[in-house]
């Protein structure tokens, strides 16, 4: 640990001079936020923006950006833009964005859910209609479902919507929607016909008064939400990993590396979790450290959609 | 503002000038504050409507203004608020109005002069204190007790806000029947009445506008109570009369939307305003029948 601080902090105050550029996604801005705060403790100066995944991408290939957050892998479109403008890039997984679907630790119906019955029970043409749990599968209660999601601007939700519904957005409306996740654990951890969705990690806060529902993605296998199933990709479609891309050239400019250093340091992952996220395995911090040690250029997940399929494995596989 | 008649006989010294019109300043400046109020709560209505139907206002069930499919029905939040209002006051008026007649009519000077502050302490306490005893107390409670009672329900922040509205009923009340003259009681015992005939016959009667001022009063501080509805009343706008359910208040809908990141100018951000507007239609005329009943109460003592 002391060792670890020590680099993280003389790589700070050896560079003062440039102001780090950062945008992208609003999924990844709170822990570029959070390794700012930090890093400007120790004397670095930082910028962040919130202009999207796609937004952030344009910038940083157009070159106005030194770093740009991420929620899906680049895609071939952004990275021959990219290549164009002849601005190389380094790929850093950091994190995994995680969805629990929670349940009331009394509810003993509901305990696994396949994704159709998630969209069933979402999507908005359900609104008004589907409103007893013996709607969604024939045996359970003939009692009301009362509904829990997090606020319409958060990125859990439009991630949710998306990853269930099909649409980004596109969600029931009668439902109890609140920007505080404490509002969705005390109402569901209160009422037994309660389901309710937020980040993975506020989940595990609070495992002691909710239950996680087990997720069939479509395989007929259900998984249950815990760092090692969203860490091997089992746990889907309501995981994905997000990523950190660094401009190559810009990777050279001290104040620039020693912010990304902070990222990828323990503590910069000890952030990850404090803002909401699922950490990266130990083995794989090790190695997107490595990455970006050796500024290794170019993409291991970009072109597909869902790339959450073993970060750990593909990290592997590159060296 | 022009001088009144006798300071116009003297000469007024230029500090008595300026102290004047810094007062009649102060004055005009609340009444600056309330027309830029309702200036604001109006344009923004006004904008509102111009997107949006009244016909979709009134006319539809459901309150979805944030969501894909957005509807503008008023009515899931009308009826989350006049639940939550009804529940609270069928738990203060009867209280209320009770204890005011026992510190009236039947306890001892001393008795009272002990009892009336500590029900006023009532009043005293934050309403951010009755939102968590609402939520981590009294729901958990009733749920043991009343069948199929969710964590979020009206039933539990009404009861409490119903506790807090007590000394408002009481003060009233009491003042209403202290308003009533000995006299009147003494005819009605020399008539031969007992007690309770007095009571239910002649002072309550007697007291009655003043009383049913209270009464709107209590029912105007329950419509705009938010902390407490806000807390453990739920956020879904659901059009029902159930108290065992997750409801929404306008003042809850307010609260919940300004801590999202609406952008001004949007309609999200116009619906803030409009329900703001119903909510201040509302208390206003609950006001002015208040004011008015207390008024006459005065006269008729």
């Amino acid at each position: 640990m002391i060792p670890l601080l020590l680099l993280a902090c003389s790589g700070s105050t050896t560079s003062a001079t440039t102001l780090v550029a950062v945008d992208g996604s609003s999924t990844v801005y709170p822990i570029s936020e959070a390794v700012a705060e930090a890093h400007q403790s120790a004397g670095g100066r930082v910028t962040i923006g919130v202009s999207g995944t796609g937004g952030g991408f344009k910038k940083f290939c157009r070159g106005e950006l030194h770093v740009t957050g991420a929620s899906r892998p680049i895609s071939t479109a952004e990275q021959a833009a990219c290549d164009e403008a002849g601005h190389a890039f380094i790929e850093l997984p950091v994190a995994y964005d995680g969805i629990a679907v929670v349940i009331n630790p009394s509810n003993t119906w509901a305990e696994t859910m396949t994704v159709s019955e998630l969209k069933a029970l979402w999507q908005p043409e359900a609104q008004g209609v589907v409103v007893r749990w013996d709607q969604i599968r024939d045996g359970w209660p003939s009692e009301e479902v009362h509904l829990f999601g997090p606020g319409v601007d958060s990125g859990t939700y439009d991630y949710f919507t998306r990853a269930v519904v099909g649409e980004e957005h596109a969600s029931r409306g009668d439902i109890t929607s609140s920007e505080d996740d404490n509002v969705l654990v005390q109402g569901v951890a209160r009422d037994p016909y309660a389901l309710g969705f937020f980040g993975l990690a506020y989940f595990e806060d609070n495992a002691d008064k909710l239950k996680a529902v087990r997720i069939d993605g479509g395989s007929g296998a259900a998984v249950a939400p815990s760092g090692a199933t969203v860490a091997d990709g089992s746990y889907r479609p309501l995981s994905r990993p997000v990523f950190l891309y660094v401009r190559a050239d810009a990777a050279e400019d001290p104040a620039v590396a020693a912010y990304v250093d902070d990222y990828l340091s323990e503590r910069g992952h000890g952030l990850v979790a404090e803002v909401g996220y699922v950490p990266l395995s130990t083995e794989a911090r090790a190695m997107v450290r490595d990455r970006f040690r050796a500024r290794t250029t170019g993409s291991l997940f970009g072109g597909e959609a869902q790339a959450a399929a073993g970060v750990d494995a593909r990290l592997r596989g590159s060296l | 503002m022009s001088a009144p008649r006798w300071a116009a006989a003297r000469v007024a010294t230029p500090s008595e000038r300026l102290i004047e019109a810094a007062l009649s300043l102060c004055g005009g400046l609340s009444v600056l504050t309330t027309l830029a109020i309702l200036w604001v709560l109006t344009s923004e209505t006004l904008r509102f409507f111009a997107a949006v139907p009244l016909r979709r206002f009134l006319g539809d069930t459901a309150w979805t203004p944030l969501f894909a499919d957005a509807r503008f029905g008023i009515w899931p939040l009308l009826s989350g608020t006049l639940l939550t209002s009804a529940i609270a006051c069928a738990v203060a008026v009867p209280l209320g109005l009770m204890a005011a007649i026992y510190l009236s009519e039947f306890a001892r000077p001393r008795e009272r002069a002990v009892l009336k502050p500590l029900v006023e302490l009532l009043a005293g306490v934050p309403t951010v204190v009755y939102g968590c005893l609402a939520l981590a107390f009294l729901s958990p409670l009733l749920q043991q007790v009343v069948p199929g009672l969710a964590g979020f329900n009206a039933l539990s922040p009404g009861i409490v806000m119903g506790i807090m509205i007590v000394p408002v009923v009481l003060s009233l009340s009491e003042d209403a029947l202290a308003a009533v003259p000995w006299s009147t009681r003494e005819a009605a015992y020399a008539l031969g009445a007992r007690k309770l005939p007095t009571l239910f016959r002649v002072v309550l009667p007697a007291a009655r506008s003043g009383i049913a001022a209270a009464v709107v009063l209590a029912v105007s501080r329950a419509l705009g109570e938010t902390m407490i509805v806000t807390i453990a009343a739920g956020q879904q706008p659901r059009l029902t009369l159930d108290p065992r359910v997750p409801i929404e208040t306008m003042t809850a809908y307010i609260v919940q939307v300004s801590q999202g990141d609406a952008p001004a100018g949007s309609l999200a951000h116009q619906t803030l305003f409009v329900v703001g507007a119903v909510l201040f239609g509302f208390t206003l005329v609950m006001n002015l029948l208040g004011q008015r009943l207390s008024a006459g109460a005065r006269r008729a003592g």
